[in-house]
């Protein structure tokens, strides 16, 4: 296959960063995308040229390190998959692909398709876990039966991989679909119960605090999310935080 | 020469941890509040032990290449965690999971350690359930088990296809409630280039900024590195892409002692390569030999026409197919551990038997398990003379449940749908026994430096069980390294902080911008991958899953070639003061470059076969791994001496007193 690839590449946070056009040849169907990447990165170098830089690592669709806008969409074209799952074969010959990192204000370019989500981080640690040290002494894992429909549900959301493709595909730059796969998660389970109205209220706040933007149901999000993660946890997160947020009241 | 001191206590098995931590020493409360350690590694070691240590009081700091603590390398773990909790009533506990986990690793791992692991298994399960790991659970509502290689029992617990992500998001969420609290700084995009030793002692690390290209200092009582394993020396592995040794590497070349660097599991399911632009290999869940049967042809003509495109395998009547490990194999059949099911996949592929393109390729199939699950479901709901085709899509519904995304992730990369062919699948390198030497604490041979997880050695021997590294992680990051480490710095509850201003300090920290500014400076003309690709090609063929004592010594030169010609040609872009990801590899694969010579050196100083060590001299009559338990049952931990090809051997003789070695066998 022959491509064109138009790639934004900006050196840095402080430059303005452009689109710039790349001619490739000789890539297979069976190539994933980030290979695809990796022939053009060879040949940059090769020519002593800045090779494109990207974020990956597992290349398997479960490190939610990959984060490409592809043609306008987040990890590309294709449901349920991350960019580093996209195969070549999706594409035809002639074809032009635009490339672009994830854009939110709350996530910084570092250089080219890279950016920083630190943010995610820091809405967990206002919130995303269930406080309870290590212990030996922990009452029997199977003293605590969970109802499988209720297993089930929490797994859904669990499956979240902190990708960011839901910030960066919401017309308002929100992260309520990754915050609510969390609050939604703990809260379905006996053991996050405890805590479940102080968990929303406290990663809600950092979430306003790092600057993402509101909600108004538009559902992009769910629409790109490579885990598929269902906006059925926003509402349940909604009512968690009106819980929470009339109690403190 | 150094005698390696195990610090096994004596006694029976069953009382060795419990007099060990009786008689260790305890740091008290208010002291731990004046003590820093350094967790390097986020993964289930890493975080497990930094989020245990900080609850404890203790000031950490943690470290990690990626962007998030999350995403480190054990979050693509699909299939399993292994307890003794018996649940099953299948007759399983402790001493069986000591005992399956001795036998598994061929008789080559430390005794003490590996029922320390299989007694603390049970509560690394309570540990997660209690914060909120979604494992798999039956309609009663109790936790599910699944059976994994190389054992009777059904121990296995896990989430779906996605066991390691869930383990590693509870360990994770452990981690940032204490960042949370202030006693756990984070750091992200940050990558270890050396350790600092002061008296002897491991007091701190040199760091480089990944974002900024800043090199750091940061000083401690103690280092922990829960770097993960070296796969990647191979350039194909299932390994994430930037899984690398530097951190143990480094830590080598300042004293500590590597041990059985040749000791590398392949691992039998993953999808074959595709091509020469591959960049990584794709695991595929050793849950799927639960359920799936392997096979290739019976007959060479089957196979030509398989590989030349003439006959798809489906096409092939039972009687001519050969399910090669239940005929070698009858009472483990698919179930085998892992390196018997790789050499013998290999063995069927040597001898022209191999189904896709490449000749190196053997069926996974599931056409029984869909048709058996069909007919159960059927008589579940009453269906009464079912027809084949309900069976077979009551049975696929089954088979999605349970494998549902191990068979999407299938179809997306192969392009085949693997409900109605079988899948494709062939050996490939995934993990490594094989790290830096540690004690029964967990402290290598540089005081104050300890490895955990898949970065130790400790207690795999020459071949891990399968649903075993999620196991060993959790349980030297959550339950052994926080009472072992005590004992260490309870000397140090008066030293005050570490001063980073030391000499010790501007050496290491010249030491690392003076290699970074060289590895700049060779402006030649190869880029950093093709050399790796180059390494990885010479230990798949020459140190992979069959080696030899010619092949070993050939290996050696060559990686001598070509670790000159990448000191004189590699071409690195970019600065070294800035954001530079050919500067990051380029460093990893120079320490590749370094390691697989002592892999190959290793593997020929071991002359004989054990479990992933598998040496074509030394096998039995049908071809079985031959070990030679009179001469090399030990674990052999390198010394550096200034050159790879130069190491010292210490050897540490392993004293078998509980079990008594046999040969394995799984027919
Ligand atoms: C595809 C796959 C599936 C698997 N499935 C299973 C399974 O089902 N069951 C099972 O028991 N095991 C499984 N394993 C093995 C298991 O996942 C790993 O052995 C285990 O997760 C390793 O954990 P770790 O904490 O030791 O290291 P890792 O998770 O590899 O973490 C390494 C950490 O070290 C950091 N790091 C490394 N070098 C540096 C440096 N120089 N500076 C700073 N930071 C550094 C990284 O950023 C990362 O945070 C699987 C492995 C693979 C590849
Ligand atoms: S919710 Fe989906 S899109 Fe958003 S971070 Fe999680 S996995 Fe990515
Ligand atoms: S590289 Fe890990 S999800 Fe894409």
């Amino acid at each position: 296959m022959k491509l064109t690839l138009k790639i934004w590449r900006q050196s840095g946070p402080n430059d303005k960063g452009r689109m710039e056009t790349y001619p490739i040849d000789g890539i297979e169907e069976d190539m994933s995308f980030l290979e695809m990447i990796d022939v053009l990165n060879l040949q940059l170098v090769r020519e002593g040229k800045d090779p494109i830089a990207f974020d990956h690592d597992c290349r398997e669709g479960i490190c939610g390190m990959c984060s490409m806008f592809i043609n306008g969409e987040a990890h590309g074209p294709g449901r349920g998959i991350t960019t580093c799952q996209l195969h070549m074969r999706r594409f035809k010959d002639g074809d032009t692909i635009f490339i672009e990192p994830w854009r939110s204000g709350s996530f910084p370019v570092i250089k080219d398709l890279v950016v920083d989500r630190g943010a995610f981080d820091r809405i967990q640690a206002a919130g995303g876990f269930v406080s309870v040290n290590t212990n030996g002494n922990l009452v029997d894992g199977n003293a605590l039966p969970i109802a499988k429909d209720h297993a089930d549900t929490a797994f859904d959301a669990a499956t979240c991989i902190g990708c960011g493709a839901c910030v960066a595909t919401c017309p308002n730059g929100s992260a309520m679909l990754f915050v609510a796969a969390k609050v939604s998660q703990l809260s379905l389970l006996p053991q996050g119960r405890p805590e479940a109205k102080q968990r929303a209220l406290a990663m809600v706040e950092q979430m306003d605090k790092e600057g993402f933007g509101n909600c108004s149901n538009t559902g992009a999000c769910e629409v790109e999310c490579p885990k598929e993660i269902s906006l059925e946890h926003i509402a349940r997160m909604n009512r968690e935080y009106m819980a929470a947020a009339m109690t403190k009241e | 020469m150094t005698q390696l001191d195990s610090k096994v206590p004596d006694g029976p098995l069953e009382q060795k941890w419990t007099k060990h931590k009786n008689s260790i020493r305890v740091v008290n409360p208010a002291n731990k509040r004046r003590i820093d350690v350094i967790v390097v590694g986020t993964g289930l070691a890493g975080a497990s032990a930094a989020a245990s240590l900080a609850e404890l009081g203790y000031n950490v700091k943690t470290f990690c290449f990626q962007d998030s603590p999350r995403r480190a390398h054990s979050i693509a773990a699909q299939g399993g965690i292994n307890a003794a909790k018996n649940y099953q009533n299948d007759n399983d506990s402790t001493y069986r999971l000591f005992y399956d986990t001795i036998k598994g690793g061929d008789y080559r791992a430390r005794e003490g350690n590996v029922y320390r692991l299989a007694e603390v298994s049970a509560n690394i399960i309570d540990q997660c359930v209690a914060q909120g790991v979604p494992f798999a659970r039956d309609y009663g509502g109790l936790l599910d088990n699944r059976s994994f290689g190389g054992v009777l029992v059904s121990r296995t617990f896990y989430a779906r296809g996605q066991t390691g992500q869930q383990l590693l998001l509870g360990a994770y969420s452990a981690l940032m409630r204490q960042v949370g609290t202030g006693k756990v700084q984070q750091f992200s995009r940050h990558e270890m280039l050396d350790v600092v030793i002061v008296d002897g002692k491991a007091r701190g690390i040199i760091a480089r900024d990944l974002i900024t290209g800043r090199i750091e200092r940061h000083g401690a009582h103690a280092v922990l590195l829960c770097t993960g394993g070296y796969g990647n020396v191979f350039f194909l592995s299932t390994n994430a892409m930037g899984s690398n040794v530097t951190a143990a590497w480094k830590a080598h070349k300042r004293g500590a002692f590597m041990a059985n660097p040749c000791y590398t599991q392949i691992h039998p399911t993953c999808i074959p390569v595709s091509g020469d632009h591959q960049s990584k290999l794709t695991l595929m869940s050793e849950s799927l030999r639960n359920d799936g049967r392997i096979w290739v042809p019976k007959k060479k003509e089957d196979a030509e026409a398989v590989r030349a495109g003439t006959k798809k395998g489906v096409d092939i009547p039972e009687e001519d197919r050969d399910y090669y490990l239940e005929r070698r194999y009858p009472s483990f059949g698919n179930l085998v551990p892992r390196d018997v099911a790789s050499r013998a996949a290999k063995e069927r592929c040597d001898a022209g038997f191999g189904v896709n393109k490449t000749g190196e390729a053997v069926y996974l199939d599931f056409s029984s398990a869909i048709e058996r699950y069909g007919r159960t479901e059927a008589s579940v709901r009453k269906i009464e003379d079912p027809s084949t085709e309900e069976i077979i899509r009551l049975g696929r519904d089954v088979v999605s449940a349970k494998y549902g995304n191990l068979f999407d992730m299938y179809a997306n990369i192969a392009g085949e749908n693997p409900y109605e062919r079988p899948m494709k699948i062939y050996p490939a390198v995934h993990y490594t026994m094989g790290g830096l030497w540690v004690d029964y604490n967990l402290q290598t041979t540089v005081p104050g430096l300890y490895a955990l997880g898949e970065a130790n050695f400790s207690d795999h021997g020459a071949n891990r069980l399968g649903a075993s590294a999620l196991m060993q992680g959790l349980a030297d990051g959550y339950f052994v390294i926080p009472y072992t480490i005590g004992d260490h710095l309870a000397a140090d509850i008066r030293t005050g902080p570490i001063d980073t201003e030391r000499q010790e300090f501007s050496d290491a920290e010249r030491a690392v911008r003076e290699r970074i500014d060289k590895l700049i400076e060779v402006q030649g003309s190869t880029p950093v991958d093709v050399f790796h690709k180059r390494l990885g090609k010479v230990m798949w063929d020459k140190c992979g899953m069959a080696r030899n004592a010619e092949g070993l010594q050939q290996a050696i030169q060559e990686i001598r070639q070509i670790r000159e010609e990448f000191w004189k040609d590699v071409r690195v872009t970019g600065t070294a003061n800035a954001f530079n990801q050919e500067l990051e590899k380029a460093g990893r694969v120079a320490d590749f470059l370094e390691l697989g010579e002592l892999m190959c050196k290793d593997a020929l100083e071991r002359q004989e076969s054990c479990g992933g060590h598998f040496r074509e001299e030394y096998q039995t009559e049908d071809g079985e791994a031959l070990r030679n338990d009179t001469d090399f049952t030990y674990a052999a931990a390198w010394e550096w001496t200034g050159d790879p090809g130069g190491s010292n051997l210490h050897k540490e003789d392993l004293d078998y007193q509980f079990v008594k070695p046999t040969q394995r066998s799984y027919k």
